[in-house]
């Protein structure tokens, strides 16, 4: 009984929070609907991390390479060739799926350390990269878009329209990736990050899944980046530096590692806690993400996803023992 | 050829500055298995440190040396406050922890001495010394004098005291040591005072060089990081061969190969690192475990 009703439960709680998203661009701001649009854009970059750190245990401290890489295809495809948005969002997935899976292969000999080591070199010389081919990228000048407007004569301005487009791609890679992550590919993922050589004796081809949850991991960081290079119309290369990797990574930390949910709690707070504590200082909002990534680690290793989670069970098991101690008075 | 000489001396003056931090990186990672990647922003807040010592009007090497025996004492602090709880924990919560360190470091430099470039005294003459018809930087050839100076003493330290083999024995058995009666987990906080005192050398050598300025470690981490890996982060030794290596290879391809230029040094650490770890993971003087099932 107690399960069907948490089932139920969990649909309502689903359903309630796609509709307050769905009414939200209509209650606010054209700024605070693009401060949402990117707390969008951020979790699924998170989600994207997650898969590949929380959920099959490799080490990314370089992931703001593949936002880059995804915003850059978008951003090219747009101001070179004139090709339409929609078209560019699945090409900048494929290019960081690629680009993502040939990383990963050599990574697969790197365990742990090397590979944090290896990405976090990586987040480094993106930027400088980007720079040195002037010709595509626009060198540090970066470029410049202009914002889609919202077709088919919907009565919706262009950030709203971009905030739904977002909603969408974002419910469809979160069905995915739920999908991927439970049952028997699910089970092989976090199961070669809790003993890869257990793994492999019960015949998990553990190379394959790492280089392909690597692949994976990069195309949802890269069409993130794309949506956020569509978002902002604008890219340049020194905002895909490795502080970029770091936010995402406190994304990861704060809304819990190797959860699905936990991705929205970790964009929200890398989307809003930097806008209050720049109030004190500059400097304040990394403080304050140092300091939430060392005391997370400490009380909440599995971060605000994990410590809800652990809510709801002793709640519903404590309902459970008080029904059946009443039964049993009875 | 004196162009290849001036650019060999002079990565080598580089050279032995990544070579203390990857020395630093080492340390801590022989004695915890931890790669602390914060290590080059803790140098950086020691000189910053000692900028602060040289600016209360402090001479130079009364400041140098205070920093470095302040340095130590943070090092430790550090261990004991921030890494001790997560000892045990699984490696991502250690680097997790180190980035969290690494962000605070660098976000309360800036706060503290704000994002604006500081020029860094240099305790060397500012004219160039010249031999036959190749010209040295005084820096250059102080910065190596000093890295050499350093090494030798850490040498010393590791041989021929009780000290230090009580640390080496900390190291490499843990349980064996504390049965001995070695504090062990003293020796590591130890540990991390000498590397948080090697990271504040190659800080205060190389900030008249970048100029200071709170991410000023962060390419030169990347390259000790570099270093480590050529040499191996299981060997000390390794460690410092592989900083020259890694500074003298840095300048000779900077100045020779015209599509690099400075422009693509980090690509060039990123592509050591990754053929270094794919051709022989161990690094040049590391040895690789067997590991148990």
């Amino acid at each position: 009984m107690a399960r069907v009703g948490g089932a139920a439960l969990k649909t309502a709680g689903l359903a309630l929070v796609l509709a307050v998203a769905c009414a939200l661009p209509f209650a606010m701001s054209g700024f605070r609907v693009f401060q949402f649009t990117q707390v969008l854009i951020y979790a699924i970059a998170i989600l994207g991390l997650n898969m590949l750190t929380g959920f099959n245990g490799q080490i990314s401290l370089g992931h703001g390479a593949f936002y880059g890489i995804g915003a850059y295809t978008t951003a090219i495809m747009i101001d070179k060739w004139n090709i339409g948005y929609g078209w560019t969002i699945p090409v900048a997935a494929a290019v960081c799926l690629v680009v993502g899976f040939l990383f990963g292969r050599p990574a697969l000999r790197l365990e742990g350390l090397y590979l944090a080591l290896a990405t976090f070199a990586l987040a480094l010389a993106v930027p400088q990269i980007l720079k040195y081919f002037e010709h595509w990228t626009g060198g540090s000048q970066g470029i410049v878009l202009s914002k889609p407007k919202a077709p088919w004569g919907l009565p919706l301005n262009e950030d709203q329209w971009l905030y739904f487009v977002t909603l969408g791609v974002l419910i469809v890679l979160f069905i995915l990736a739920s999908n991927l992550l439970s049952g028997r590919t699910g089970r092989a993922i976090k199961a070669i990050r809790d003993n890869h050589i257990a793994a492999e004796a019960m015949g998990v081809n553990s190379a394959l899944y790492k280089s392909v949850v690597f692949g994976v991991s990069a195309a949802y960081t890269g069409v993130a980046g794309a949506l956020s290079g569509i978002a902002i119309a604008f890219v340049a290369p020194d905002t895909f530096d490795v502080f970029l990797s770091f936010t995402l990574l406190t994304g990861v930390v704060i809304g819990g590692l190797a959860t699905i949910s936990g991705a929205i709690f970790g964009a929200l707070f890398v989307q809003f806690v930097p806008n209050w504590a720049q109030d004190i200082s500059k400097a304040a909002p990394w403080a304050i993400f140092g300091i939430f990534l060392i005391v997370f680690m400490y009380v909440m290793p599995h971060g605000i996803a994990g410590f809800l989670r652990l809510l709801w069970i002793r709640m519903t098991r404590s309902a459970v023992m008080r029904g059946k101690a009443e039964g049993e008075v009875q | 050829m004196d162009i290849f000489i001036q650019q060999v001396v002079s990565g080598l003056a580089t050279g032995g500055i990544y070579a203390s931090l990857a020395l630093a990186l080492v340390m801590i990672y022989q004695a915890t298995d931890v790669v602390n990647f914060a290590q080059g922003s803790m140098a950086m807040f020691s000189t910053y440190l000692c900028w602060s010592l040289l600016q209360a009007g402090l001479p130079y090497w009364v400041a140098f040396v205070a920093t470095l025996v302040i340095a130590f004492a943070g090092g430790i602090l550090i261990e004991r406050v921030v890494i001790r709880p997560v000892e045990n924990a699984p490696i991502l919560s250690i680097v997790i922890v180190t980035i969290g360190l690494l962000v605070i470091l660098v976000s309360v430099a800036g706060w503290i001495y704000s994002y604006i470039q500081k020029p860094f005294p240099s305790p060397f003459p500012n004219k160039p010394i010249k031999i036959g018809n190749i010209v040295f930087g005084a820096h250059d050839l102080g910065a190596i004098g000093i890295t050499l100076v350093v090494l030798l003493l850490l040498f010393l330290f590791f041989r021929y005291t009780t000290l230090g083999l009580a640390m080496r024995a900390a190291a490499q058995n843990p349980t064996s040591s504390r049965l001995c009666g070695i504090r062990v987990g003293w020796m590591l906080a130890l540990g991390w005072g000498l590397a948080a005192t090697f990271g504040a050398v190659a800080g205060m050598i190389v900030a008249p060089v970048v100029f200071l300025d709170p991410n000023m470690m962060g390419g030169i981490q990347i390259y000790a990081f570099a270093a480590a890996t050529v040499g191996g982060f299981t060997s000390p030794l390794g460690a410092v061969v592989g900083g020259f290596l890694v500074g003298v290879t840095e300048n000779l391809v900077g100045t020779y190969v015209s599509f690099i230029g400075t422009e693509l040094k980090m690509t060039v650490a990123l592509a050591m690192i990754i053929i270094v770890l794919l051709v022989k993971p161990s690094g040049l003087f590391g040895r690789s475990f067997v590991r148990r099932v």
